[in-house]
């Protein structure tokens, strides 16, 4: 009895901390984690470290997620304004003394490491803007949503600024959702979607020709075919010609004969797409389906504000990845860059998630522990 | 104020409201993919495969040309070569300089290159560097990575192994012009030739093209978005060139090229019985490896701007009076024709007077009396003026025509020229011009209005070996089946035959014999061990004066007599039959008889000799008379004259 209470005890230091994860996330993100791999694996054929060096990033964003699971939602609203300061502080300082990569300037050495300012952004904004209208709760009024709009406005012009289209659009997003949720007029949601389609024509004008042609080649790829359009349209061979079922693991001919551009990143679900078929698609898009499901879930019955704002945001902005990258790579949505979550390959994106998830699963836990 | 729960239904709604947002548009999603991988599927599927498979050509080996022991005398050899894409976006020149710190690219490269992308359309692939080292190749493999519109290739090349030698035979290929290739899509052989870049040009090459080409077959293979293979589905072989067989024997060839040493000149060796050419000569020559990578432009400039004109093919492009090597079958044409005996004895007293006209002989003593067998082997120019003037233009037009004088002789090699055998009806229809009766005089001494080809003159004495059987000439004797192996004849059979009295035929070909032992040509062949037939003949290049003295050492070089020779060997079976010109030469006997001797002496006794021909002595003195110089000139420069009356 004596030799299993050493055991019993470690399990029972261990247990509040491995408690915290919530099964039917863990259940969604291993199961997008395994797709990602085996395409990876056959995506990246030419460079088989890929894998290896997925599985690491995999590894890292693991034990973020774990640590982030075990921050109680109260400190994580403490660390909303710091965060939010420096992030803010950082992206002015990339503005100023940041190294310019293929004339976009979004990267900052700062003497440890080169870090990407933005990326912290993409929680960083709802997490300030939840702890804006958490502080605000039962003073909320229209003025709130102004100073909201500012502060979300703030970085995602100095990360226009960079440029970096699609983490803009991405941070955006995230703070517009936590501005929804936090209970946004519907006549001022009106009166934005009307105002921003009325600003179209007005945006055309404003537009350099290369923004233009974007444009056009995103709703007629086939007028450059060798050109811009390439990309969009061997994407849409690959994924058509998987056609129901597939060709099969490893047997996608645009895969792996090189048509498909960045196959292992942002178009990886074009291979994906091609290899596993109609089928595989919609497996896959339930999979994110229910991700954005336990989110929503945990955010209803997150017992502060802040927590929901956050939790709902984050099965947005999920959501958002998710529709964007399989949006652009079939065609409907223009080709901006943005990985696939738990799919593409790449370290960053794998963390952002990981700790994502963490607070999602923090949130969650908090639930359980109020509640018992 | 505070109403959770009033907050968080409010709160539901917006989950609610987000929720059928995000079903609503990942069911657009899936419609979208449904629609891509469904409906679209049979249209997208085609695509993909059209993207997967390319067809690639094979392009066929071509044949082999060999001589007629089984030597090879144009090869194949697999060899790499780098070659440039131009894009249109990238600088070569800049490709060029980046390149040449890689491996060596020499300025008649560059040249070459420049040339070659004049004439080419966009997107063909130009070679700047050909016949890569192993070390050239592994060195540029290294640094593949720096050069994105460079490739590196293997490709069969042509090899010339023996160089100069015969190469206004052989000819060469050379890369497919766009001259060449809208002659192929006429032809609609265009197809057989995808994946070849190389074309015959010249001689043999070019002849028989369509035998030594063979057919492009094709492969269909697995390619990336980078046009790399990387894996062949299926193929469907080419069909290799046949190779040819020649009727030259290349040894032969070589010894007679070495005994004209630097001369200039040609000669042409028949086999009588058959029509094989056994030597074909003309010099100088080149080296036809320059071309067929594309010759870069200064080597060009060279040959082309040579005064010896090395690029003539003399044998078949030279139109030359042949002198009194025209005797002989004049004097055929008169025991043929009736109008002179054998036996008639002519008094040669150095001059033939026509009207107030004086034709001289080149003979410096006057040789007295004369019959036909004298007249040919001591050459009386005297005697085939008035045998001319007896015969009159149009008869001998008639009676030289079958012989191919002033015609093509259907050798085959193209560029042969037709040369003129004068005529009433052709001085009326070229230079609407009366005949005179005095130009008819000078044709007795192969002069005037004669301008006949070195092939000509030599298929002429093939015939009179051959009992007046017609043999088409021909280089190559047999085409050989590239896969089967079984050989097919050029020429099978007679032409035609020349009916000629057998005892005109002996008479002739006796007094020919007797030149080589006691006439014009008896030095050239002092102890020679077989019975031969010959004849000298000198040629005028421009003319002297009337009452001008021809001094040879007053005039230029190249305005010195042409040297001719014909023979037959041996006389009483012919086995070989020749006709040889040293430009500028002098006499027949000095410089012509000794080239043909020892080619006669290495095809009957397989004697090799070890120097070129040495000149003979100078017995006979070339024509003097002031006024054939005047028709002969006119006539090799195609202009009209007129004999002064």
């Amino acid at each position: 009895m004596n030799q299993a209470t050493a055991a019993q005890r470690i399990v029972r230091i261990v247990r509040p901390y491995v408690a915290v994860f919530d099964p039917a996330l863990m259940a969604i993100i291993g199961s997008l984690g395994v797709i990602g791999l085996i395409t990876l694996y056959s995506a990246g054929n030419d460079y088989p470290w890929r894998v290896t060096d997925q599985i690491r990033n995999f590894g890292v964003a693991f034990i973020v997620l774990f640590f982030a699971a075990n921050v109680r939602p109260q400190w994580l609203m403490r660390l909303a304004l710091p965060v939010y300061i420096i992030g803010v502080a950082l992206l002015v300082a990339t503005e100023l003394n940041g190294e310019t990569v293929k004339g976009a300037t979004r990267w900052l050495d700062i003497k440890v490491t080169r870090i990407q300012p933005s990326e912290i952004m993409k929680l960083g904004v709802p997490m300030m803007l939840a702890w804006y209208f958490h502080k605000r709760e039962g003073a909320l009024r229209g003025l709130d949503f102004l100073v909201a709009a500012v502060l979300l406005l703030v970085p995602v012009a100095l990360i226009l600024k960079q440029p970096d289209l699609g983490t803009a659009v991405l941070v955006l997003a995230a703070g517009v959702f936590v501005i929804f949720f936090a209970g946004l007029p519907w006549k001022w949601l009106a009166v934005m979607l009307v105002g921003g389609v009325s600003l179209l024509p007005v945006a055309w004008t404003l537009m350099h020709d290369y923004q233009r042609e974007r444009v056009m080649t995103l709703i007629d790829p086939s007028t450059d075919p060798l050109g811009k359009g390439f990309h969009t349209i061997q994407a849409m061979i690959a994924i058509g010609s998987g056609g129901m079922f597939g060709k099969g693991w490893m047997q996608g001919t645009q895969a792996h004969l090189e048509f498909i551009p960045e196959r292992t990143s942002d178009f990886i679900f074009a291979v994906y797409s091609e290899e596993f078929g109609l089928v595989g698609n919609i497996v896959l898009v339930l999979l994110f389906m229910a991700l954005v499901w336990r989110s929503f879930a945990i955010a209803i019955n997150a017992p502060t504000l802040f927590a929901r704002l956050l939790a709902s945001a984050i099965g947005l902005i999920m959501f958002t990845y998710a529709f964007v990258n399989m949006g652009m790579v079939s065609g409907i949505l223009p080709v901006v860059g943005v990985p696939l979550p738990f799919i593409s390959y790449g370290g960053t994106a794998l963390v952002t998630l990981g700790m994502a998830c963490g607070f999602l699963m923090a949130i969650s836990a908090h639930r359980k522990l109020v509640q018992s | 104020m505070r109403n959770p729960e009033r907050e968080v239904h409010y709160f539901r709604i917006r989950i609610a409201v987000a929720t059928a947002f995000v079903l609503l548009a990942f069911t657009a999603l899936i419609a979208r993919l449904a629609w891509l991988q469904v409906v679209k599927h049979d249209a997208y599927m085609a695509q993909a495969e059209l993207n997967r498979i390319a067809i690639l050509p094979v392009a066929p080996n071509r044949g082999l040309i060999k001589d007629r022991n089984g030597k090879i005398i144009a090869r194949n050899y697999s060899a790499y070569t780098l070659e440039i894409t131009p894009d249109g976006l990238r600088d070569h020149d800049k490709t060029i300089d980046e390149l040449a710190q890689v491996i060596e690219v020499q300025g008649r490269d560059r040249r070459r290159f420049k040339k070659l992308l004049e004439d080419s359309k966009r997107f063909d692939a130009i070679p700047i560097r050909t016949r890569l080292t192993d070390e050239e190749v592994a060195r540029f493999s290294a640094q593949r990575y720096r050069f994105p519109n460079v490739e590196l290739r293997a490709r069969l090349f042509r090899d010339y192994p023996l160089g100069e030698i015969a190469s206004h035979m052989i000819g060469y290929i050379g890369r497919i012009s766009p001259n060449d290739m809208e002659r192929l899509e006429k032809r609609g052989d265009a197809p057989a030739y995808y994946g070849t870049d190389h074309i015959g040009k010249v001689g043999i090459e070019q002849s028989y093209e369509k035998e030594l080409h063979g057919t492009a077959g094709q492969e269909q293979v697995e390619i990336t978005a980078g046009g790399r293979a990387v894996r062949t589905l299926s193929r469907n072989p080419s069909l290799p060139g046949n190779n040819l067989i020649l009727s030259v024997d290349i040894e032969l060839q070589k010894i007679t090229e070495k005994a004209f040493g630097d001369r200039r000149g040609a000669l042409i060796a028949i086999e009588p019985k058959t029509g094989d050419v056994l030597a074909f000569v003309a010099k100088p020559t080149f080296d036809p490896n320059l071309f067929v990578d594309g010759i870069d432009p200064k080597s060009w400039d060279e040959l082309n701007n040579d005064p010896d004109k090395p690029l003539l093919n003399r044998a078949v492009r030279g139109t030359y009076p042949i002198g009194s090597t025209y005797k002989p079958f004049l004097a055929l044409a008169a025991l043929e024709t009736g109008k002179r005996k054998a036996e008639t004895v002519i008094q040669d007293n150095g001059v033939f007077v026509f009207g107030n006209r004086r034709f001289r002989d080149s003979n410096k003593v006057p040789l007295g009396p004369v019959d036909m067998r004298r007249s040919i082997v001591k050459s009386s120019d005297v005697y085939y003026y008035m045998l001319a003037n007896d015969l009159g233009v149009d008869t001998i037009h008639d009676f030289m025509k079958p012989w191919s004088f002033g015609q093509i002789t259907g050798i085959d090699v193209e560029g042969e020229q037709t040369g003129i055998l004068p005529s009433i009806a052709w001085k009326d229809k070229r230079l609407k011009q009366k005949w005179y009766p005095g130009e008819t005089i000078s044709l007795g001494v192969g002069q005037g209005y004669n301008a006949f080809t070195l092939l000509q003159l030599a298929h002429a004495t093939a015939i009179l070996a051959n009992d007046g059987v017609v043999m088409r000439p021909h280089l190559v004797k047999a085409v050989e089946d590239a896969r089967s192996g079984d050989k097919r004849l050029t020429v099978p059979h007679e032409s035609y035959r020349i009916p000629i009295k057998p005892e005109h035929l002996k008479l002739v070909r006796e007094a020919m014999v007797e030149v080589n032992i006691s006439g014009t040509g008896r030095r050239a062949f002092e102890g020679a061990p077989y019975k031969v037939g010959g004849k000298t003949g000198t040629a005028q290049v421009i003319s002297i004066k009337q009452n001008e003295k021809y001094n040879e050492n007053r005039i230029d070089e190249r305005h010195r007599d042409h040297s001719l020779f014909i023979a037959f060997a041996p006389a009483d079976d012919p086995k070989i039959a020749l006709a040889v010109i040293v430009e500028n030469g002098g006499f027949g006997a000095r410089a012509a008889a000794p080239i043909a001797r020892m080619v006669i002496d290495y095809h009957l006794l397989g004697k090799v000799p070890t120097a070129p021909a040495k000149e003979g002595p100078d017995e006979e003195g070339p024509l003097r008379s002031a006024a054939l110089r005047v028709q002969a000139l006119a006539a090799s420069a195609g202009v009209a004259a007129r004999a002064s009356p």
